[in-house]
Order: structure tokens, then C-alpha cells, then sequence
């Protein structure tokens, strides 16, 4: 069985099928960027894509993404090891104060430019609503969102 | 578009930035804490054989294996890192498991047993406040924690009786969890010089140091605390986050390898502390259009145990008329023991209550005299030279209540929206407006020690390392300090590398909270650039040929008295290096001197002041009973901007988490037992709840700041519900008295 994250083709032992999703990403490959906020699939901080629908990792297992496409934060940068531009749009609009819930911010809000690349910004406010910020208020990750969208 | 700019928005925005649950040791042992169903009741045993025995648990440690003191706190030892005597509430840990995974400490956890002879819960204020038999803390002799009280002016009934208008108002506020995104983890190594290695998600590193050191009966010198990215604080990851590292470290002293203790978050929410619910009285008079007495009685509940109780009541004490002159006042605030989950700083500290409450009342009175909510503030307001109702006078800073005042009426267009408002008209929805103002006493004020510390230090290749006694919340400090240490050794700023302090490096510099990090931090990166410069200056001035009194320091350059000699920054390091003198300095900024009689309420309870206005506009829907916020508007003066992006996200964050007190955020304690452990059930703003928020900047330096600026953390937070309580007013015409706010048919 294998799953592909992160563009690297993983093979998946009958044994992991039955693990959380995201202490498999976490403990197993170490792609610890993936956070755990609530362990209940409420605060958003765990997403990931899959096929590249933002999914709670905290709230799924292995066998989820077998034969599926995952993309974690660490799949997120330009193949020349620059930062995505919605990532660079997050730096320049100050869309980052503690960092916990800003991989999972990055993510949805990434799925959701790839299906539309002229929001509104109450489009924008309803496709990261899943996703919980106790630090900025939201304000200033809707602006980087906003801006990114131009260049999808 | 001005771009934002942080030194830790690179490894954040990619997943690179290692937070506590991150960290991997070598042969790291997995810990849980063991809670009892029990609420209030008297141990006669704990028993944890069977534990021991489970799969993969390593050792089981209760009170007797602690080699220090279980009991420890910040005012008061009065809280048990392992309970011992008793339990006093759903949060205390009777035990911690250590075994070889998480899933194993986990499991075990339901096997300690405990036999204990229940005792009556007290989960009510007002109760345990008036109750002279059960007692939460036997040895206290009564369940006060504390009494702070205000007296000015004449006897408040005779001032009373010459008043044209009285009204009378109960208050009551909400219990808040902090909600923190990252829950407290702790990694401790215990090392081969004898040192314990603490890694934690906590706010003060100098404070988790006493905290461990307590426990495991060692030195301070003997522990050493390395800040580590934290997912928030808000005031929350001070004692409860400062316990869970000192039990990892005793797992880890005691197992003799690594520990890590990270909490899910139903242990978070279960034991952490919480924002002190409040119960107020208000009695207010006006003479003519003069404020003239008010008598106040709050009861603040404490939860099980002190913390900071004492110091955040004080805070409501000294601010209890908000921003107004007041000749004849009475206050008095308790603060209470209960067996509920103790309460202790959060995020504005005090002031989010009482400012609820003073903030709607004078609406009410200037309705009263049919005068006009504004020009009843105006008339009333603190202003230069005036004297607060604590008898201290405001002359050393711009008092700029009325500053911020217009320019929140100006930019929100409230002068002519306040035209419009529903005030009770019957429709679908109704529309409403709502003002608050505050003014904030800044840093710790006469609550406690205030000074902080700073270490610059160059290399000879030119770059430089930053230090200072503060720490990284998530806030931007750290931005902040190489911001205002490259303005003031006039270099630029991608030459100075933040290097995270640990507790072993630089001295105290006090806890990170009081909105004081700016300020503080700031003063102390000050004093080091100033003392580095001097000794660079005593190093160079010969080959930049004047005295050492005129080499200055800008562009990147070193500079002597005319600008024919400069070198350039890196060449001075190198002939620094030729000199054999070090371009390091230490600073350090001492707060202004403070004062405070405890008896009659009088002082200079702070050093300078930050002056706040907001506005709020909402909608209510009649049909759906609820509400959508429309805009929002906030002025602050901070004295300075040190980096305006993460000044404008605090305001935003603060603002944000003010909505969430005023309209959603709720807690319970039933019989001590709490209505929420997840955020299934506790629900905090999302991005569908905060319309855009437009922000105004006033900047009147601060000359009791060195670096002229002051705070913004807590100014942010502390009005937003006041100006909802006035703008659901303008809207439905009611008044509501207790947040968060619920509307009934």
C-alpha cells in the first residue's frame, strides 16, 4: 500500500493503517509541522490537503490517504527551496504571531485559492472559518490571502 | 504596501518552527497527569500499585517522592504541584504517570486510586465569600484571598446626598479560558554537570525556574530554562504552564532520562487558570454634570487557589472609575477562594471588567441628566495635570484622553451613525453604535519588582547578538528589541540575530506580561546600546580623531565629530578586535519609582498611562437573536510604533479576543466542575465572526520611556466589550448588565 506526501511516494505497513493520521505525520515521518490543538477536529491547526481538500488530521487515520495525493506545510515551498507566494504573502501582511495555527492557515487557505482566485473577502473569511487564530484576530491572514489570490 | 516584518515569520509560515511537542530526546520517557473526580475532599490515600504494574509505566510520582516543595505560588505557596492534604478542585493532579510511550503514561492513568472523605463544594462567590465553616483553605483562617479598597474624598453618603442623580447597578463578568492554540508541553533532560535542561511552552522562563527549583529542592543556578517558540499565552502560560515543566523535570530527575509532558487539551482546559469571573456593585452620582461620588463592591472569585489574584483585583481597584475625575470615592474589592478551577492572569488583567461596567455607566448618567453621552465623557475626563482617584497626578506623560476620544469619533463617522441607531425600535434587525475609552496604567505599577535587562553583543565580523529578560509569546518581541536596538546602535537591522535567552544567560528580566515587553525591554536594549556605544567610542576615537564624547553612531557607520572619519560598522568591529576590547554591554531599565498605601488607597499605582478608544457597530437580529458585528474602530496611544504591522495585530488580536468575553465565550462551574474542556463546546471567534477593524495610531511619546513607546497587548482587549454593551444598547434599547452577553425574547 502507499500513499504519496509531500510529492514522495510513501509505503504503508498493514500495521500503520489503524494510526491517527497525524501522529503518523508527526512521530513517524517527522513532519512535525503539522500541529495538534484539540485532538477533536475542531481547531483546524492540524490540517492537511488531501488531493487537495483540507482535511483534519487529527480526526483521520492512515488508511485515509491511501492511493491519495497528502500535501503537509513542508510540501508547501517552490521546488528551488523559496517560500510559496501565499506563504510570502502571509510574511509581508504580518499574517504571523505565535505560528501554531499558521501551517493549517496556509493550507486551507491554499485549497481554497486553487478552486477560486477572485474571492471576496467574506468568501475568503468563510473558507478559513474551519480554522481557529487566537492571535491575530484573522484581519491580517485574510489580507495575505486576499493578495495571493492574484497570483494563482 | 508597507511590507510586515518579524524574525520568526520564515520558520513559522514553514512549519520549521520547533515548539515544545516538537522536540525529540534520545530514550525520552512520556508523562500524564492523574486528576480525581473528587472536587473538595480530605486525602486518606493514594494508591498507585496497580499503576506501577501497567504496561510500559516506569514510575508513578505523588507528593511523597518530591524532594523540594509541592507547594508553591507566585503571592502565596498556597498551590500543590502533586496534591497532598486535599483536593480543592477538578484541576489538581494527584499523580503523574511516567512510562515509555504516551499512549502507555495514558492508559495508566485511571489506575491511581484515591480514598478521600468528600467535602461540600463551593463553586459560589457570593457564598464562599460570606462562609465562615467550609473552607477551601483551612490553615487561611477564611475564604478571602484579599481586600484592596479605595478611600477619597468625604463620607461617601454625604457625598451621595449631594448628588442630583443616583443609580445603582449589579454587574456580573465571565469565566474565560485563555485558549492558547498550542495546550502546555514541557521537555526536560536532566544533564550529566548536574543541570535540569527545561524546553516549555510557558511565558516566563525566569518564573517556570523558581517553579522547577521549588519542586526539585535545587538551586536556581541548578535549573536552566531555554525559551522555546511558544503557540501563545495571553497571560495564561504563567503558573499552570510553569507546573506541568517542574513535574517533567521531576519525572526526568527522578527516571534519571528526558521527559516530556505535553497536554492534551482536556488536561489544559481542566487545570489551567482562568479570567477571574466578577461580581460588581456600582453606586454612581452626579452633581450638576460633574461625576461626583461612587461607591463600588466587587467580589472577584479566585478559584482554589491565589495566584495572581491579589494584583489582578488591585488593578480593578485603581481603575474602577475608568478614565474619569472622581472627588469621593469607595472601593472595594475582594477576591475569593472557591473550588472552582483557580483564575489568574489573562490578557487585560483586571480592567476588561470593571471597564464593562464604568463604560456603560456614564451613558446611563449623561441619559439621566439628558446630556450627551460624549460631551458627558468630555466633561468628565481625565485630563493633563488632573489627579486620578487615586490621588496621583498626571503630569509626567500627555495625558490624551480626549486625543483619542475625537479621533475614534472621527474615523468611525460615529457623529452622524449615532443618528441612526434602532435604540429599541421595533424592526428585524436593529442597528446599533457603541463608544468605550480606557486609560490603562502601564507595566506592573506598584504590584510588584519592575526592571528588566539587556546584553548586546558584537562580533568582530560586524554582526551582533541581542538578548534581552524578555520572552517571545508570539507577540513579536523579539522583532520588536532588534528594531529599537538597530535604531539605537544605528545599524541596520538584518546585522543583529535574536539569540532566545535561557535563564543561565542573562539575569531576570521579569515576566513577559502587564504589556510591559516594549516598554521594559525596550528601556534595557536602550541602556545597552547607549553602554556599547560608549565603550566603542572609548576603543575608536582616536582613529575617528575626536574625543570620545562625539563619535556617533548612524547609517551603519561609526562616525567621529564631522563626517570626513566614519568607519564603517564591520571595519570598527575588526579594529575592535585589533584593539583587544569587546563590543558587548549589558543594560538594564528600572521602572520609575511607584507607590502605593495599601490603606487608604492612594498612590502612584503607575509610571505612565496608555490612552484607548473604540467603536463598535453591530447589527441585532430580532428574528434570530443574534448579533453580527459591522465594523470596528480603534485608537490607541502607544507612545511610539516600534513595527506597525505587529502593533495593528495586536490590536486586531486584542480587539478579537474582547469580542469573543463580550458575546460567545462562557465558561461554567457546576458544582466545580467545568461546562467545557474542548473547543467543541467553547467556542471562540472564528473568521466569520470580526468584521474589518480600522485602526488609528497616536503616538505622544512617552518620556518616561526610554525608547518613548509603551503597550498595546492589553489596551487592545479591554474596551471592546464595553463598547458592545453600549452599541447593543443603542441597538435594542436594554441594557446588559453580564457578559458574555445572552439575549432572551
Amino acid at each position: 500500500m502507499q500513499t504519496t506526501i509531500n510529492n514522495r511516494v510513501i509505503e504503508i505497513s498493514e500495521e500503520e493503517l489503524s494510526l491517527k493520521l497525524i501522529d503518523f505525520l508527526r512521530e513517524n515521518l517527522n513532519l512535525t509541522g503539522t500541529k495538534n490543538g484539540c485532538n477533536i477536529g475542531a481547531c483546524g491547526s492540524c490540517t492537511i490537503l488531501v488531493n487537495e481538500n483540507p482535511v483534519r488530521s487529527c480526526i483521520k487515520k492512515v488508511s485515509d490517504i491511501i492511493d491519495k495525493k497528502v500535501l503537509t506545510i513542508e510540501g508547501m515551498e517552490n521546488e528551488d527551496g523559496t517560500v510559496h507566494h501565499l506563504q510570502q504573502s502571509f510574511i509581508d501582511h504580518g499574517a504571523i504571531q505565535c505560528g501554531f495555527c499558521t501551517p493549517g492557515m496556509v493550507l486551507v487557505s491554499h485549497a481554497f485559492l486553487l478552486k477560486n482566485q477572485n474571492p471576496t473577502r467574506e468568501e475568503v473569511q468563510k473558507a478559513i472559518k474551519p480554522n481557529l487564530c487566537r492571535c491575530t484576530g484573522y484581519q491580517q491572514i485574510i489580507d495575505a490571502i486576499l493578495f495571493a489570490a492574484k497570483k494563482y | 504596501m508597507q511590507k510586515a516584518w518579524r524574525n520568526d515569520s520564515y520558520e513559522k509560515v514553514t512549519g520549521k518552527a520547533t515548539f515544545t511537542d516538537d522536540l525529540k530526546k534520545i530514550d525520552m520517557v512520556h508523562c500524564a497527569p492523574v486528576y480525581s473526580e473528587l472536587i473538595h475532599a480530605k486525602i486518606k490515600s493514594i494508591n498507585t500499585s496497580k499503576a506501577e504494574k501497567a504496561k510500559g509505566v516506569l514510575r508513578v510520582i505523588t507528593a511523597k517522592d518530591v524532594p523540594g516543595d509541592a507547594n508553591f505560588g507566585q503571592i502565596h505557596k498556597d498551590y500543590f504541584m502533586f496534591v497532598t492534604d486535599k483536593i480543592r478542585s477538578e484541576g489538581d493532579v494527584v499523580a503523574l504517570i511516567v512510562a515509555d510511550t504516551r499512549e502507555n503514561a495514558i492508559s495508566a492513568t485511571n489506575l491511581v486510586e484515591v480514598d478521600a472523605i468528600p467535602l461540600p463544594i463551593l463553586s459560589d462567590m457570593e457564598v464562599a465569600f460570606n462562609e465562615k465553616e467550609n473552607l477551601v483553605h483551612e490553615s487561611k483562617g477564611s475564604n478571602i484571598i484579599n481586600h484592596h479598597k479605595i478611600r477619597r474624598g468625604k463620607k461617601i453618603d454625604i457625598a451621595f446626598s449631594e448628588c442630583d442623580v443616583i443609580l445603582e447597578r449589579d454587574y456580573s463578568t465571565g469565566y474565560i479560558e485563555h485558549a492558547y492554540l498550542e495546550p502546555e508541553s514541557a521537555v526536560c533532560v536532566p544533564r550529566y554537570d548536574g543541570v535540569m535542561e527545561v524546553y516549555g511552552s510557558m511565558q516566563h522562563p525566569f518564573s517556570t525556574r523558581r517553579f522547577v527549583a521549588t519542586l526539585l529542592g535545587k538551586q536556581l543556578s541548578e535549573i536552566e530554562i531555554i525559551a522555546t517558540t511558544m503557540g501563545g499565552g495571553f497571560g495564561g502560560k504563567d503558573d499552570t504552564a510553569a507546573i506541568v515543566c517542574a513535574r517533567a523535570a521531576l519525572a526526568a530527575q527522578l527516571t534519571g532520562k528526558p521527559a516530556k509532558l505535553t497536554y492534551t487539551r482536556e488536561w489544559s482546559m481542566r487545570e489551567s487558570y482562568k479570567r477571574h469571573p466578577y461580581k460588581l456593585h456600582y453606586k454612581i452620582g452626579v452633581k450638576g454634570k460633574k461625576i461626583h461620588a461612587v461607591k463600588t463592591k466587587m467580589i472577584v472569585d479566585g478559584g482554589a487557589y491565589t495566584s495572581v489574584t491579589p494584583w489582578v483585583s488591585w488593578r480593578s481597584t485603581v481603575q474602577c472609575c475608568g478614565p474619569y475625575k472622581v472627588e469621593n470615592v469607595i472601593c472595594d474589592a475582594y477576591g475569593v477562594h472557591t473550588n472552582n478551577i483557580f483564575t489568574g492572569a489573562f490578557r487585560g488583567f483586571g480592567a476588561p471588567q470593571v471597564n464593562f461596567c464604568i463604560e456603560q455607566l456614564v451613558e446611563e448618567c449623561a441619559k439621566e441628566i439628558g446630556e450627551d453621552p460624549i460631551a458627558f465623557r468630555k466633561e468628565n475626563m481625565l485630563r493633563q495635570g488632573d489627579e486620578t482617584i487615586t490621588s496621583q497626578k498626571l503630569d509626567n506623560h500627555t495625558v490624551s484622553t480626549e486625543e483619542v476620544l475625537n479621533k475614534v469619533l472621527e474615523i468611525s463617522d460615529y457623529s452622524n451613525k449615532i443618528k441612526n441607531v434602532s435604540l429599541g425600535k421595533k424592526s428585524e434587525k436593529q442597528y446599533g453604535i457603541g463608544v468605550a475609552m480606557s486609560y490603562r496604567g502601564a507595566s506592573l505599577g506598584a504590584e510588584g519588582m519592575d526592571f528588566c535587562s539587556a546584553i548586546i553583543n558584537g562580533q568582530f565580523d560586524g554582526s551582533i547578538l541581542l538578548e534581552v529578560g524578555i520572552h517571545e509569546n508570539g507577540q513579536g518581541a523579539e522583532s520588536a528589541m532588534i528594531l529599537l536596538a538597530a535604531e539605537n546602535l544605528g545599524v541596520k537591522k538584518e546585522r543583529i540575530r535574536y539569540n532566545r535567552a535561557s535563564t543561565s544567560h542573562i539575569p531576570d528580566g521579569g515576566t513577559t506580561v502587564a504589556s510591559r515587553g516594549t516598554l521594559m525591554g525596550g528601556g534595557a536594549v536602550v541602556d545597552a546600546a547607549k553602554n556599547l556605544k560608549r565603550i566603542i567610542a572609548k576603543s575608536l576615537h582616536k582613529e575617528l580623531n575626536c574625543n570620545i564624547e562625539n563619535v556617533r553612531f548612524f547609517d551603519d557607520y561609526v562616525w567621529g565629530a564631522t563626517n570626513e572619519n566614519k568607519i564603517s560598522w564591520k571595519d570598527a568591529m575588526h579594529k575592535m578586535f585589533l584593539n583587544c576590547d569587546y563590543p558587548f554591554s549589558f543594560g538594564s531599565f528600572k521602572a520609575p519609582k511607584v507607590s502605593w498605601d495599601e490603606e487608604n488607597g492612594t498612590g502612584n499605582a503607575y509610571f505612565t498611562w496608555v490612552y484607548s478608544a473604540q467603536v463598535i457597530e453591530l447589527e441585532f437580529d430580532t428574528i434570530k437573536n443574534s448579533v453580527k458585528l459591522l465594523d470596528i474602530f480603534a485608537v490607541h496611544d502607544i507612545g511610539k510604533t516600534v513595527n506597525k504591522k505587529m502593533l495593528q495585530g495586536q490590536i486586531y488580536g486584542g480587539i478579537t479576543q474582547g469580542v469573543g468575553m463580550a458575546l460567545m465565550e462562557n465558561l461554567t462551574s457546576t458544582n466545580g466542575k467545568l461546562s467545557a474542556t474542548n473547543f467543541n463546546k467553547y467556542k471562540i471567534p472564528r473568521a466569520t465572526d470580526i468584521p474589518k477593524i480600522t485602526t488609528a495610531i497616536v503616538e505622544n511619546h512617552d518620556p518616561n520611556s526610554p525608547t518613548g513607546a509603551k503597550g498595546i497587548g492589553e489596551p487592545a482587549l479591554e474596551i471592546a466589550a464595553a463598547a458592545i454593551g453600549n452599541a447593543m444598547y443603542n441597538a435594542t434599547g436594554k441594557r446588559f448588565n453580564s457578559y458574555p452577553i445572552k439575549f432572551k425574547k
